[in-house]
C-alpha cells in the first residue's frame, strides 16, 4: 500500500518536474516572479476549495455546488454591498450564507440519506439561481478599495491576503486530516461507513460538518474572488468544481472514499497550476485548457487503474 | 386506504402524482395569470419538450442503470453544429442520412462514455464530468470560431419542426414534438415489453443479482450510453432545426435539465426505477414551470434556475421517503398476511 502510494506520488512528481522544466524552458518569462505569483492569484479561490473538497472525497461524497456557492457568496456581497450594507457586516452574512447551504447540503446527504451527488447537484443548479437572482444581469463593481486589496496587494511581499489563506488552511488542513481524531474518523467513514458506525463514530455528524464547512470555505473562496476581480456577476465560478475535483482526484484520493493525502494534492495543485500557466502563455484558448483538464481527470483515475489492473493480472499468471 | 395504496405499482403512483401537481401548477398559474391557458402556451411548451424529452429519455436509460451522464449538454452541441455545418455544405443530402449522421455522431461520442465506464470502470460522474468538457472543447476546435446561421440551412430543415401535423382547436401538434412522443413511446414499449430492454433494470436493481441471472451487465451500461448518444445526437438534431443558428454554447446546461426531468419524472437516483414516460411527464413539468415563471409578474424570471435546483431536491426526497414507507407497508401486511395464515393452518 505504502509502496504505491509512494509510486503514485513519484509519478506526480515526475509529471510536475516535466511540465515546469518545458514551461521554463519554452518560456522565457515563466520563471519570473510576477508570473509565478500571478499563476497562483489567478486559481487561488480554487485551490482553497481543493482542500475541502479533499475532505468531502476521502469521505466517500462529492460535491458539485462548491462553484455556485461561490458564486452565490460573491453575488450576495455584490447585492448587499449595492443595498449600503457595511462590508464588513456583508462578509460575515456571506460566510453565514455558506455554513446554511453547507447544512442543507449535510442535513440531506446525512439525514434524509439521499447520494450527494444528487442532492449537491441540485445544489448546483439551486445556488447559481439563487446567486441570478440576486445579480439577476448586471455587474456589480466599485467595492472598498480596501475589500479590492485583499484580493490584490500583497500584504507579505508579494504575497496576497488571498494566499497566506491558502498556505495557513494548507497547514490547518494537513494538521486535521492527518494529526487529529477527526481527520482519521474521515478515513474510517470514508473507507467503511457500516463499520465507523459500529465503532461509535457519529458519522452523520462527521458528514454534516464537512459539508458545513466546505459551504464556508467555498463562500470565502468566493469573497476573494470578488475582491481580486472587483467585481461580480451571475456567472462568477461558474464549472469551477470540474477544476477542484480533478485536482483532488490527480492527487491520488479514491472517488470510493478512504485514500488520498494533502501532501499529494498539494502536489496535484502544482501540476494543474502549471499546465494551465504554460498554456494560457502559450495562447491555449480557456475552452481547450478546460478540455485538457478534463482529459487530465479520466488520465489520473484511469492511470492507476491499469496499475491495478496489471498487477492483478501478474498475480493470477504467477498462480498457474 | 393504506391498502388501497398498495394496490397500485410504485410506478403508477409517481405517474399519478405527477399528473395531478402539473395539473394543481397549471390551475395555480391560470389563475395567476391573465390569458395564460392558450395555444401558445401549448406550442411553446411542446417545442422545447420536443428536443429535451429525447435528451431525458436517453437519460433515464443511464440512471436505470445506476449511472450519470453529464455531457449530454456537450454532445447536443456538437452534433446539432456538425449537422447544422454538414447540410449547409451539401443542400442536397437526403433528411434520413442527415438523421442517421446525427443519431451516428452522438452513439460515437457515447461509445467513449460507455467504454471508460463500463470497461475501464471509472464511476460515470468522473468520466462524463471530464467529457462534458471534452467534447465541448472539441466543438471549439471544430467550430473554429465560426457559426451555423438559419440563412445557410435548407428551409425543409428549417420548416420541419413547425410543421403542423393535426390541431385540436388552438393546440397544434406539430411534427418535431410528436416525432419525440414517438421515440419517447418506442422506448417505452421496449422497456416495458421486450426481454433485453428488461436488462436496464436489472443491472440498475442489483448489479450483483444480474450478473449472476447471466447478463452481461459491462454491455448493458455501454449500450445505455450509446443510446443516450444517439438520444442526445437526434436532439442536436432537432436543436438546429428549431433555433438554426447554433454557437458553440449550444445545449449549455441540457445535461442538468435532463437529470432534473429524469429525476422529478420519479426516475430512481439509486437505479432499477422508473419510466421514461414519467420523465417525459417531468420535462413538461419542468418546462412548465419554466415558462409560467417567465411570465409570473410576482417574481422575475431569473427564480427560474433556483427553483429547478429546489424542485430536483423535493422530488428526490419525497420520492425517497415515499418510497421508504411504502416498503415498509408492504413488509407489514406481509407480516399480517403470514400470521393469518399460520392462524388458519392451526
Amino acid at each position: 500500500m505504502k509502496k504505491r502510494l509512494l509510486s503514485w506520488e513519484g509519478l506526480l512528481l515526475a509529471a510536475f518536474a516535466t511540465i515546469f522544466a518545458f514551461n521554463a524552458i519554452s518560456l522565457p518569462q515563466f520563471l519570473t516572479i510576477p508570473n509565478q505569483i500571478n499563476m497562483f492569484q489567478l486559481s487561488i479561490e480554487k485551490v482553497i476549495v481543493v482542500l475541502v473538497m479533499a475532505f468531502v472525497i476521502i469521505n466517500a461524497e462529492i460535491d458539485l455546488s462548491v462553484g455556485s456557492m461561490m458564486g452565490l457568496s460573491a453575488c450576495a456581497f455584490g447585492w448587499l454591498f449595492q443595498q449600503g450594507v457595511d462590508p464588513v457586516v456583508a462578509i460575515g452574512l456571506c460566510l453565514l450564507i455558506g455554513v446554511l447551504g453547507g447544512a442543507v447540503n449535510g442535513l440531506f446527504v446525512a439525514w434524509v440519506g439521499l447520494p450527494s451527488l444528487v442532492v449537491t447537484l441540485a445544489a448546483l443548479i439551486g445556488f447559481r439561481g439563487l446567486a441570478r437572482v440576486l445579480v439577476e444581469d448586471r455587474g456589480i463593481t466599485d467595492f472598498p478599495d480596501w475589500f479590492d486589496a485583499l484580493g490584490q496587494q500583497g500584504l507579505i511581499g508579494p504575497m496576497t491576503f488571498a494566499m497566506i489563506s491558502f498556505f495557513t488552511l494548507l497547514v490547518v488542513a494537513w494538521i486535521i486530516l492527518e494529526k487529529s481524531a477527526f481527520g482519521r474518523h474521515t478515513y474510517v467513514i470514508g473507507s467503511n461507513r457500516d463499520v465507523a458506525e459500529f465503532a461509535g463514530i457519529n458519522t452523520k455528524r462527521h458528514k454534516l460538518i464537512i459539508f458545513v464547512a466546505t459551504g464556508l470555505v467555498s463562500a470565502f473562496a468566493g469573497l476573494l474572488y470578488a475582491a481580486r476581480v472587483g467585481a461580480v456577476r451571475g456567472d462568477v465560478a461558474n464549472g469551477f468544481e470540474l477544476d477542484i475535483i480533478t485536482i483532488v482526484l490527480l492527487g491520488g484520493a479514491s472517488i470510493f472514499g478512504g485514500s488520498g493525502t494533502l501532501v499529494s494534492t498539494g502536489l496535484a495543485i502544482l501540476i494543474v497550476l502549471n499546465l494551465r500557466n504554460g498554456m494560457a502563455l502559450h495562447n491555449v484558448t480557456g475552452h481547450i485548457q478546460t478540455g485538457v483538464i478534463g482529459f487530465l481527470l479520466i488520465a489520473s483515475v484511469l492511470v492507476p487503474r491499469l496499475d491495478l489492473l496489471r498487477r492483478i493480472t501478474k498475480k493470477s499468471k504467477g498462480q498457474e | 386506504m393504506k391498502k388501497g395504496i398498495l394496490t397500485f405499482s410504485p410506478q403508477v403512483l409517481r405517474i399519478l402524482a405527477l399528473v395531478v401537481v402539473t395539473a394543481l401548477i397549471v390551475l395555480f398559474f391560470a389563475s395567476q395569470i391573465e390569458n395564460y391557458l392558450n395555444g401558445r402556451l401549448f406550442n411553446r411548451i411542446s417545442s422545447s419538450v420536443a428536443v429535451m424529452a429525447l435528451i431525458a429519455t436517453g437519460q433515464t436509460l443511464i440512471i436505470l442503470t445506476r449511472n450519470i451522464d453529464l455531457s449530454v449538454g456537450s454532445i447536443v452541441g456538437f452534433t446539432a453544429f456538425a449537422t447544422g455545418s454538414v447540410i449547409a455544405n451539401n443542400p442536397d443530402l437526403s433528411p434520413v442520412l442527415l438523421v442517421g449522421y446525427a443519431a451516428i455522431l452522438g452513439g460515437t461520442f457515447g461509445v467513449v462514455n460507455g467504454l471508460l465506464v463500463a470497461y475501464a470502470r471509472i464511476p460515470s460522474i468522473i468520466v462524463t464530468l471530464a467529457t462534458m468538457a471534452l467534447f465541448r472543447s472539441a466543438l471549439v476546435e471544430y467550430s473554429n470560431a465560426k457559426s451555423v446561421t438559419s440563412q445557410n440551412l435548407p428551409a425543409w430543415l428549417v420548416d420541419f419542426p413547425n410543421q403542423v401535423v393535426f390541431s385540436l382547436g388552438e393546440f397544434q401538434f406539430r411534427a418535431g414534438f410528436m416525432a419525440a412522443i414517438l421515440v419517447v413511446l418506442t422506448a417505452h414499449i421496449a422497456l416495458t415489453r421486450l426481454r433485453p430492454a428488461r436488462q436496464f433494470y436489472a443491472v440498475g436493481s442489483n448489479p450483483e443479482a444480474a450478473t449472476m441471472a447471466g447478463i452481461d451487465s459491462r454491455r448493458v451500461i455501454l449500450i445505455a450510453f450509446i443510446l443516450s448518444g444517439v438520444m442526445a445526437g437526434l436532439a442536436g438534431f432537432m436543436f438546429v432545426a428549431r433555433f438554426g443558428n447554433i454557437t458553440v454554447v449550444a445545449g449549455l446546461g441540457f445535461e442538468l435539465k435532463s437529470i432534473a426531468a429524469a429525476v422529478v419524472g420519479g426516475v430512481s437516483i439509486n437505479g432499477g426505477s422508473g419510466t421514461v414516460i414519467g420523465a417525459l411527464l417531468g420535462t413538461v413539468l419542468v418546462d412548465l414551470i419554466d415558462n409560467s415563471l417567465v411570465r409570473w409578474p410576482v417574481v422575475s424570471e431569473f427564480w427560474r434556475e433556483a427553483v429547478l435546483g429546489a424542485m430536483i431536491l423535493i422530488a428526490v426526497a419525497a420520492d425517497t421517503i415515499f418510497i421508504r414507507r411504502l416498503a415498509k407497508m408492504r413488509a407489514a401486511r406481509a407480516h399480517e398476511a403470514a400470521i393469518a395464515a399460520e392462524g388458519a393452518k392451526t
